[in-house]
C-alpha cells in the first residue's frame, strides 16, 4: 500500500519535525533563509477571502486518497526558495491584494511541515498589513506556536473525516491532533473556515457529517464551511508520480448530495457553501 | 458648440409643460450645443442595486424570436443574408424597412429589410465587387461605368500616392490592416445632439460656423473647412429626410423617452448608412437617455417594463448593423464586427457617479436578449462607482462574458467626463474629438528586420533599410538593441507617412459628413498608430538578454530560426527584467512616432491592441528569438504569450498594468479568461472576487480588460456543435465576438490561451 511507507514520515512528522529547518522545539523562532515551494499563484480566489497570493509549499504528512496535488507530498521535490524572495514578491502585490480585499494564503502540501518558513512569511505579511490565511489539515497543529498564531488571521481547516476509522482510511493518519488544534483555535478566538471534501463511498456518511457539524458549531469560531465536491482533476498527477489512484472508479457526488451535506451544516447554524 | 449661442433662455416657452425641455434644469446647454452640460445639470445618479429591473416583455420576446430567425438564416447562408447590389448606400438611399412594424418600438434599418446589406463603393469599388462575389452575389455592371471612371474612390486615391516603400511594408505585413480600402471608422458623432436640440437648431449652428469661415484670406485650410461644413449641413438635411421616411419630424427636439431613443438611433443610423467605418461606435448615450426616461416615469407616461423595452428594441437594432466586407477583411477582424461601442458609467468631474438606472437597463439587455457581441458594452470603471452597479456588472460578466471594462479613473484626467470609447479602447471626447485610425505595426517582425538588416525573413526581399545585419552565431542584447532602434525609427517614418496619405484621401473622397456634422467646429484629432506583437518582441529581447539565443541561418544567409539555451523571464509574470523591456519598447516606439509631422497636425498616439488580427500577424511573421514558431499567432493586444504567464492572474495583470498609458493613449488591451470555479465557490464569492480583481487591476494603472468567464470545455464543445451555441459570446482584445463565427484557426487560438485557474 502506497501510504504505508509514508506512515513512517507521519510518525516522524508528528514526533520530531523532519526537514532541514527543524531544530527541535518550537519555543524560539530562529530565522530560516529558505523553504521548499511547490508553486505560487498570484491571484487565487478560492483559498480565503478576496484575491490572494497563494503559496503552495511542498511536503505533506498525509496521504489522502483523493489528493489532487500528490506532487506536493515530498518536501524536497519543491523548489528551494528564499524567504526574502517570497517577501519581495508579496510586497509587489501588496497594494493589489489589499484593494482586492484579499491577502496571502499558505497552503500545500502541508504548510506546517515547514513551520518556521511559514511563520516567517506570515510575520512579514502581517508587517505589510496583509490578511493572512493558513490552509492546513491541522494534523501538525501542535507545531504552531501562540506567537505564530498572532500572525494568522484565518485558518482554513481541512477536516477530512470525523471518526478515527474514516480519517485513517482517507489519510493514513490520526484525527485527534486536528481536533485538538481546532479546540485550541477556538479557545484563542481564531477564525476558521472549515473545509470538507465530500467523496462518495468514503466521506459521505451522514451521521459522521452530522457529528462534525455539531463539533464545528460548538467551536464558535467557524465563519463558514466549504463543502468541496470530490473531483478527479488530479488523477493524471498520480499516474505521473507512478502511484495507483484508488478512486479511479469513484464518481463526483451528485448535486443533491452536496446540497444535503451543506444543509446539515446549515442546520447547525453554520454558513455553508 | 463654441460659436453659436442663442439669446438668453426663455423659461416661459422652453420649459412650458408641452415643450421638449419641460422640467429640465437650464445650463450652458440651453444657449450652446453642449450635451455634457445638459447631462451634468439633469442626470439622476442611481446608487441602488439591480432589483428594480424588469424582464423581457411578450412584445420584445416575439420580436426577438423573429429576429433570431433572420440571424439563423444569415448564418445558414454563410454569413451574408442578402445584399442590395445596385443602390450605393446614402442617408436617404432606401425606403423604410422593418423587422415587424407592429412590434417595433424603435424603428429604422440600413436598407429596406433586416440584415440586407448595402454597398458602399466610395471606400473602394473593387472591395465591394470582391465582397459580393465571395458571398455569391452578382455585382451590378452599371456601376462599373461609374467607379472609378466617373467617381474616384478612396482606395484608388491612396494607391495613387503610396510610395514603393509603403507598398513593400504593406505587402510584407510589417504594417497591416491599414484603412486604405475600407472606412476608417473610430469617429463618434454626438448622436444625442439630435434628440436634445432637433436638427434645425444644429443646422443653424453649422451655418453660423460657416459664417465664421468668411475670412480675409481664403486659403486651402479655410476652403477645406468651408467645404466640410457645407457638406455637414447637407448631411443634416438628409437626416431630416431619413426621419420623414420613418414618419418622424427630426427638425424638432425629442419630447419624451421614446423619441429621445428614436432620434438618437436615427442619427446613428444615418452614420452607418453613409460610412462603413471599421468601428462605428455609438458613444455614451445610456445616461443621457435616462434623463428623458426618468421624466416620463415621473410624469406617469412610462413604466419600468416599457423603459426596458425601449432599450431592448434599440439594442436589437444595434445588433444587426451590417456592412459588406471581403472575406480577407473578416479573416483579419473575424466575425462580422461593427464595434457599436456604448460606454456606460464612469464618474462626473464633480464626483457624482454617472451611473443611472438606464446604465443598468443597457446592460440588462444581455439578460433580456441574451449575450451578444454587439453593441460592444463597455463599462467605464471607477473605484467610486456604486457597489450595486459594480455587482451587477460582475454578475452580468460572469453570466455572459460580454462586457469590457476600462479605467475611468485613469482616463478622466485626460478626457474629462463625457468621453466615449471608439472601437475597443480608444477614448475620445464626444463631439469634440476624432481619430485617424492607423491599424498597427508589427514589432516582432521589426525585430527580425533588425537582425536581418532590413530583409524580410519570409520573402527575403529588402523591405527595410539595408543596415548591417547581426553577424556571428549568437544574438547579443546590446547589439540587437542598437540595430532595433534605427529599424523602429524607419518603420515609424514609413508608417506615419502612410497614415498621412490614407487620411488625406479619406477626408477627400470618403468624408464622414453626418458624423462630423455632430461634432464641434474645432476638434482634437489624434493620429492613432498601434503596435502588435509586443509580448513576442519583449520576450525575444528577454531571451537574448537572459538566456543564450543561437541563430540558425538558411541558404540565403537569413536568420530564420533560433535555438534558445537556458531559461528567460517572460512577460506576464510580474518580472521587471522583462516587463521593463516591454515598457521600453512601448515608450521608444511612441517616441519614434512623435518625431513625424502628422496630417492636420493630429496628435500622435498609439494603441497596444490587435483585436483578432494577432492570428494574421503571427501568420506573416517567421520564427522569433523567444521560441515562437513561424506562423504561430501572437498574443492579442498587450497580453502575455499564451501559457508563458505562469504565476497567476494577478502577476499577469501586474505586468500589463506597467505599460504606460501616457505613451499609449489610444489604449492598452488585455484579455482575461478565467474558469468559473477559480473565481469562487459561490455566486456571491464570484461576484465579489471579480469586483476585487477589477479594483486591484485598475488601481495598479491597468487601462482595459476583457473578462471571459467560462470553461475551456464549453469552447471545445461549441467548436464541435456550433448550432447549440448561437449566442456564445467571448471577448478578445477589445471587443466581443460570436465564438461560432470565428475561423477554426481563430477558435483554436482562443482555446489555447491562458485560462486562469484551469487545471493543466
Amino acid at each position: 500500500m502506497a501510504h504505508q511507507t509514508n506512515l513512517l514520515d507521519v510518525r516522524d512528522a508528528h514526533g520530531g519535525a523532519p526537514g532541514v529547518h527543524a531544530h527541535g522545539g518550537h519555543a524560539a523562532r530562529r530565522p530560516v533563509a529558505h523553504g521548499f515551494v511547490h508553486s505560487k499563484e498570484a491571484g487565487g480566489a478560492v483559498d480565503g477571502p478576496g484575491i490572494r497570493y497563494v503559496l503552495f509549499v511542498s511536503g505533506c504528512p498525509l496521504r489522502c486518497l483523493y489528493c489532487h496535488n500528490p506532487d506536493t507530498w515530498h518536501m524536497r521535490k519543491g523548489k528551494e526558495t528564499s524567504v526574502s524572495e517570497i517577501v519581495a514578491e508579496m510586497a509587489s502585490y501588496s497594494n493589489f491584494l489589499k484593494r482586492a480585499k484579499g491577502g496571502i494564503t499558505i497552503t500545500g502540501g502541508e504548510p506546517l511541515t515547514q513551520v518556521e518558513f511559514t511563520a516567517e512569511i506570515f510575520h512579514a505579511a502581517k508587517k505589510m498589513g496583509l490578511h493572512t490565511a493558513l490552509d492546513t489539515s491541522g494534523f501538525l497543529g501542535k507545531r504552531v506556536t501562540d506567537e505564530m498564531l498572532e500572525d494568522i488571521d484565518l485558518v482554513l481547516l481541512d477536516i477530512k473525516a470525523f471518526t478515527e476509522e474514516t480519517y485513517f482510511e482517507v489519510t493514513g493518519a490520526q484525527l485527534q491532533p486536528t481536533l485538538d488544534f481546532a479546540r485550541r483555535l477556538s479557545a484563542l478566538g481564531k477564525k476558521i473556515w472549515l473545509r470538507y471534501v465530500l467523496v462518495p463511498g468514503l466521506t459521505d456518511k451522514l451521521d459522521e457529517i452530522e457529528a462534525l457539524a455539531a463539533f464545528a458549531a460548538d467551536l464558535g469560531v467557524v465563519e463558514r464551511v466549504d463543502v468541496l465536491p470530490f473531483h478527479k482533476l488530479g488523477e493524471f498527477k498520480w499516474k505521473e508520480c507512478g502511484r495507483e489512484y484508488k478512486l479511479a472508479d469513484t464518481e463526483p457526488p451528485s448535486r443533491e448530495l452536496v446540497e444535503q451535506v451543506r444543509s446539515i451544516f446549515r442546520s447547525h447554524g453554520l454558513k455553508a457553501a | 458648440m463654441n460659436v453659436y449661442a442663442r439669446e438668453p433662455f426663455d423659461t416661459e416657452t422652453e420649459l412650458s409643460t408641452q415643450a421638449p425641455w419641460r422640467g429640465f434644469l437650464p445650463g450652458t446647454w440651453t444657449r450652446e450645443v453642449d450635451v455634457r452640460s445638459f447631462i451634468i445639470a439633469n442626470v439622476t445618479p442611481y446608487e441602488g442595486d439591480a432589483r428594480f429591473l424588469a424582464g423581457i416583455t411578450p412584445r420584445t420576446a416575439d420580436l426577438w424570436e423573429r429576429l433570431k430567425g433572420h440571424l439563423k438564416a444569415e448564418r445558414d447562408k454563410g454569413g451574408v443574408l442578402d445584399v442590395d447590389v445596385s443602390t450605393p448606400s446614402s442617408i436617404t438611399s432606401h425606403k423604410a424597412g422593418y423587422i415587424a412594424e407592429d412590434l417595433e418600438q424603435i424603428v429604422g434599418l440600413q436598407t429596406d429589410a433586416p440584415l440586407k446589406r448595402a454597398i458602399m463603393p466610395f471606400g473602394g469599388y473593387r472591395m465591394v465587387k470582391n465582397g459580393l462575389e465571395a458571398y455569391g452575389f452578382k455585382a451590378d455592371t452599371s456601376l462599373d461605368k461609374v467607379f472609378p471612371k466617373l467617381r474616384k474612390t478612396h482606395n484608388d486615391a491612396v494607391f495613387d500616392v503610396y510610395t514603393p516603400e509603403m507598398l513593400a511594408c504593406r505587402k510584407s505585413g510589417v504594417i497591416t490592416g491599414l484603412p486604405d480600402a475600407y472606412g476608417r471608422g473610430r469617429i463618434i458623432g454626438d448622436y444625442r445632439r439630435v434628440a436634445l436640440y432637433g436638427v434645425n437648431r444644429l443646422i443653424e449652428d453649422k451655418q453660423t460656423q460657416l459664417k465664421s469661415f468668411e475670412l480675409a484670406t481664403i486659403d486651402e485650410e479655410v476652403l477645406r473647412a468651408r467645404e466640410e461644413t457645407a457638406e455637414q449641413i447637407k448631411a443634416l438635411k438628409e437626416l431630416v429626410k431619413l426621419g420623414e421616411i420613418y414618419g418622424f419630424d427630426l427638425t424638432r427636439p425629442a419630447v419624451n423617452g421614446r423619441e429621445a431613443v428614436q432620434w438618437t438611433y436615427l442619427a446613428y443610423l444615418a452614420a452607418v448608412k453613409e460610412a462603413n467605418g471599421a468601428a462605428m461606435s455609438l458613444g455614451r448615450v445610456s445616461s443621457f437617455l435616462d434623463i428623458y426616461i426618468q421624466r416620463d416615469i415621473a410624469e406617469g407616461e412610462l413604466n419600468e417594463a416599457e423603459a426596458q423595452e425601449l432599450f431592448d428594441h434599440f439594442v436589437m437594432k444595434l445588433r444587426i448593423i451590417r456592412f459588406l466586407r471581403t472575406p480577407e477583411y473578416d479573416q483579419l477582424f473575424s466575425g462580422d464586427p461593427t464595434w457599436v461601442t456604448e460606454s456606460i458609467g464612469g464618474m462626473a468631474i464633480d464626483g457624482r457617479p454617472l451611473v443611472t438606472k438606464s446604465s443598468f437597463r443597457m446592460l440588462n439587455t444581455l439578460n433580456t436578449l441574451g449575450p451578444a457581441p454587439e453593441p460592444n458594452l463597455t463599462v467605464l470603471w471607477s473605484e467610486q462607482l456604486p457597489k450595486g452597479f459594480r455587482d451587477f456588472c460582475a454578475e452580468t460578466s460572469i453570466k455572459t462574458s460580454s462586457i469590457q471594462y476600462e479605467n475611468d479613473d485613469l482616463m478622466r484626467p485626460y478626457w474629462g467626463d463625457d468621453y466615449g470609447i471608439a472601437c475597443c479602447v480608444s477614448a475620445m471626447r464626444i463631439g469634440k474629438q476624432m481619430q485617424f485610425f492607423g491599424a498597427r505595426a508589427n514589432l516582432a517582425k521589426t525585430l527580425l528586420y533588425a537582425i536581418n538588416g532590413g530583409r524580410d525573413e519570409k520573402s527575403g526581399a529588402q523591405v527595410g533599410p539595408a543596415l548591417a545585419p547581426v553577424v556571428g552565431d549568437y544574438l547579443d542584447y546590446e547589439d540587437v538593441k542598437a540595430k532595433l532602434l534605427p529599424m523602429m525609427e524607419w518603420l515609424a517614418r514609413v508608417y506615419v507617412n502612410a497614415l498621412n496619405s490614407i487620411h488625406y484621401m479619406h477626408d477627400k473622397y470618403m468624408y464622414e459628413r453626418i458624423e462630423m456634422a455632430l461634432h464641434d467646429r474645432d476638434i482634437l484629432r489624434t493620429m492613432a498608430c498601434g503596435i502588435a506583437g509586443l509580448s513576442v518582441a519583449a520576450d525575444s529581447l528577454s531571451a537574448i538578454k537572459h538566456a543564450k539565443v543561437k541563430i540558425v541561418r538558411d541558404e540565403r544567409g537569413l536568420a530564420t530560426d533560433f535555438e534558445i539555451e537556458g531559461d528567460y523571464p517572460a512577460f506576464g509574470n510580474n518580472d521587471d527584467r522583462v516587463d521593463d523591456i516591454a515598457v521600453w519598447l512601448t515608450e521608444t516606439f511612441m517616441g519614434c512616432i512623435r518625431k513625424h509631422k502628422t496630417y492636420r497636425n493630429a496628435m500622435p498616439t498609439q494603441s497596444i491592441l490587435t483585436i483578432t488580427s494577432n492570428v494574421v500577424y503571427g501568420k506573416k511573421t517567421g520564427n522569433t528569438p523567444d521560441g515562437r514558431k513561424a506562423g504561430v499567432p501572437f498574443a492579442p493586444g498587450a497580453n502575455p504569450m499564451h501559457g508563458r504567464d505562469k504565476n497567476g492572474a494577478v502577476a499577469s495583470m501586474a505586468s500589463v498594468a506597467k505599460l504606460p498609458y501616457a505613451h499609449a493613449q489610444d489604449g492598452i488591451s488585455y484579455t482575461f479568461s478565467i474558469v468559473p470555479s477559480a473565481l469562487g465557490s459561490t455566486d456571491e464569492d464570484r461576484v465579489n472576487n471579480l469586483d476585487s480583481l477589477l479594483s486591484g487591476y485598475f488601481l495598479q494603472g491597468g487601462h482595459h480588460i476583457n473578462v471571459n468567464v467560462f470553461d475551456r470545455e464549453t469552447l471545445v464543445d461549441a467548436m464541435e456543435h456550433p448550432e447549440l451555441y448561437p449566442q456564445l459570446t467571448i471577448r478578445v482584445s477589445g471587443y466581443a465576438v460570436n465564438f461560432i463565427k470565428l475561423t477554426r484557426e481563430q477558435q483554436l487560438d482562443v482555446i489555447s490561451r491562458t485560462f486562469h485557474g484551469a487545471s493543466n
